[in-house]
């Protein structure tokens, strides 16, 4: 069997890198975060270890594709059987058509993380959803980083007409030490299907990560994105996702930095057709020294009329030295529209302070109630169960 | 119980107390009535230890203890309550949320332990039911959405909930029809007990038809300058607040 088509895009992208590296700050996209610090690291990509702890959602209630430094672990997952899911590397061998049908097809524009990813991904989920087949249990993917390494992840996720499913992606890490991942999903959502996609990102603490979601959306497609970027030294996330006519895109996100932290965030919605419905709203949280970054763009192209769009960024700084930058940005070519945006960047309100500390409540754990109401709205979003009592009960949301 | 003596209070660099005394026992109701501007907010303000007010002479004691050098949760939970004239809306927590915690911490400063939740659950929906509001508002955030009636019966019920010893009604009526005020006057009325006190800051008489204050204090230009029984109250409603000045 011949994967020459594969080859030669992998050169193509690792010709690229070469040339280019990661991205540098210059770029429009790349101007909030640098990550020139973290490519003189020169990691290596990761190998194959044998032992590995983790926590997984339980298995009555979710099925686990485990990944331990970007190698499918099959004895540590729990498939669904009545679908196509399975390692890109198999696929590259059992569903070599329509892999090649789909692959590098839903990203529009690359950057270094992007080339270096498509040049070097070890393993990654594929997944395919025949017309008509609702997967009956959440598929949860779990990241755990264990090496001092690059973990370049692919994954291809494809939604035939009328299909539903909900994937939840994690990254988590028991180690404190430096890592990369460099993980890159293309998802394709076909006729009226509906995905639900939560990432969680907890990567150890001096981690750097890179997460790349890029979607297309056919018509009345849905896709719902809950992006919570909780962990790691420097994140960032791209979401970009193509949408055609009356598909409707949701995108949700929680960014929460302390220490250190610098959490990055860029998302594009794409109208390319009529009667589009998008709704966006992030909210960040940062405390200390931390820096978030939130780049929302929506775009509507010049024949994409009735589309209803809103985006919203609220920001919440709880120290002096924390910082946010909020770029939100709409392009509209289209004349028969309804979009609006808003962001807002504030401090803890002292009339809510006050108002709980008159019914006996100290200041700080008067604080500590609002900040916690304040991320909690996005946590509320979420409608998986097991999922949200997750994350409630974990320590990034005990403030 | 409550005694303030020639208190002066600023805000910036103006002076907005003049020199107020006053004194309440437990068992009574002072109502303070007075023209806009005349300090009557600020009087709530300072009692409920709300920042941005600076104490430039005179002194509060509550109980026998010195009320300005207690942080506000600390009277809180030594049972001076204020009803907000602005409730305010807090997104994310949930009235049932926000009862709960303020309750434990009342309850925790007295010694006693945490409520039992199955308790909190009986005691809550009772007192909700008292003040014929919905039980679907206890779930809900703290104020968000509530129309004008409903944030102040949500204050009474906080009230209710807590037991205060000293209970400041911050311009109650303001925003209330005739129905709501009805309802919010029953919820006052029915926490009236020898043990507890009630301070009405009110700009208008109508609040008092339903709630008979023993004294009405006349507040204006940030001194008491007129004092009397109830039927004080139906004097200005009469004649208005510019006699008084005047005099």
């Amino acid at each position: 069997m011949s994967i020459s088509w594969l080859n030669d895009i992998r050169s193509q992208a690792a010709a690229q890198f070469e040339t280019t590296g990661f991205p540098a700050s210059n770029l429009e996209d790349w101007r909030y975060t640098n990550v020139s610090a973290m490519a003189k690291k020169e990691f290596s990509i990761a190998k194959f270890v044998e032992d590995v702890d983790f926590d997984a959602i339980e298995s009555g209630s979710a099925f686990h594709f485990v990944f331990v430094d970007g190698y499918f672990r099959e004895e540590l997952s729990n498939l669904p059987e009545s679908i196509t899911v399975c390692s890109i590397n198999e696929a590259i061998e059992k569903h070599a058509d329509l892999l090649q049908s789909r692959f590098n097809q839903a990203i529009n524009q690359t950057h270094g993380f992007i080339d270096f990813n498509t040049a070097n991904f070890t393993d990654g989920v594929f997944l395919h959803l025949a017309e008509n087949v609702v997967l009956e249990k959440p598929l949860q993917i779990i990241h755990i980083a264990t090496q001092a390494a690059i973990l370049p992840t692919r994954h291809v996720v494809i939604l035939d007409k009328n299909t539903k499913a909900t994937l939840i992606e994690m990254f988590v890490s028991p180690e404190k030490h430096a890592y990369l991942t460099d993980s890159v999903a293309e998802i394709f959502v076909g006729e009226n299907a509906d995905l639900t996609l939560y990432k969680v990102q907890q990567e150890g603490e001096n981690a750097y990560h890179f997460g790349g979601t890029y979607v297309q959306q056919e018509k009345h497609a849905r896709f719902t994105h809950h992006n919570f970027a909780l962990g790691s030294l420097l994140a960032r996330s791209d979401i970009v996702s193509d949408l055609k006519t009356a598909a409707e895109c949701e995108l949700n996100g929680l960014f929460l930095g302390s220490g250190k932290q610098h959490l990055d965030n860029l998302t594009r919605i794409n109208h390319l057709e009529s009667h589009g419905i998008s709704r966006e709203f992030y909210k960040g949280i940062l405390n200390d020294q931390a820096k978030g970054v939130f780049q929302g763009r929506i775009v509507v192209a010049e024949n994409a009329q009735k589309i209803d769009s809103k985006m919203n960024n609220r920001n919440l700084l709880l120290s002096n030295e924390a910082e946010v930058d909020t770029k939100p940005q709409l392009e509209i070519y289209a004349d028969d529209v309804k979009c609006a945006h808003g962001v807002t960047v504030g401090q803890l309100d002292e009339k809510s302070i006050f108002y709980l500390q008159s019914r006996g409540i100290d200041e700080d754990t008067a604080k500590h109630i609002l900040t916690f109401a304040f991320a909690n709205e996005m946590v509320e979003k979420v409608t998986f169960e097991p999922l949200k009592a997750l994350l409630q009960n974990g320590n990034k949301l005990n403030f | 119980m409550l005694k303030i003596k020639d208190l002066t209070v600023n805000v910036g660099t103006k002076e907005i107390l003049k020199g107020l005394n006053l004194n309440v026992n437990a068992g009574e109701i002072h109502a303070i009535m007075g023209p806009n501007g005349a300090g009557k907010s600020t009087l709530s303000h300072v009692l409920s230890g709300k920042s941005g007010y600076e104490v430039t002479g005179g002194s509060i004691t509550y109980n026998d203890k010195n009320l300005l050098e207690m942080p506000a949760e600390i009277r809180a939970r030594e049972g001076v309550f204020l009803a907000f004239q602005y409730p305010v809306e807090i997104a994310g927590v949930t009235n049932v949320y926000l009862l709960k915690a303020a309750l434990n911490a009342v309850r925790k400063h007295k010694g006693l332990s945490e409520v039992d939740a199955m308790d909190f659950l009986t005691l809550v929906k009772a007192k909700t039911k008292a003040l014929d509001m919905d039980e679907k508002f206890l779930y809900r955030a703290v104020n968000e959405g509530f129309s004008g009636g409903e944030k102040k019966r949500n204050e009474i019920l906080q009230m209710a909930m807590l037991e205060p010893q000293l209970c400041i009604l911050d311009e109650t009526d303001s925003g209330l029809d005739i129905d709501a005020l009805r309802i919010v006057a029953d919820g006052v009325n029915a926490l009236r007990s020898p043990d507890r006190a009630f301070i009405m800051v009110t700009h208008y008489q109508r609040l008092l038809d339903y709630i008979k204050p023993d004294f009405v204090h006349v507040l204006a230009d940030g001194k008491i300058v007129k004092s009397g029984g109830a039927e004080l109250a139906l004097e200005l409603e009469e004649k208005g607040y510019g006699w008084l000045e005047q005099a």
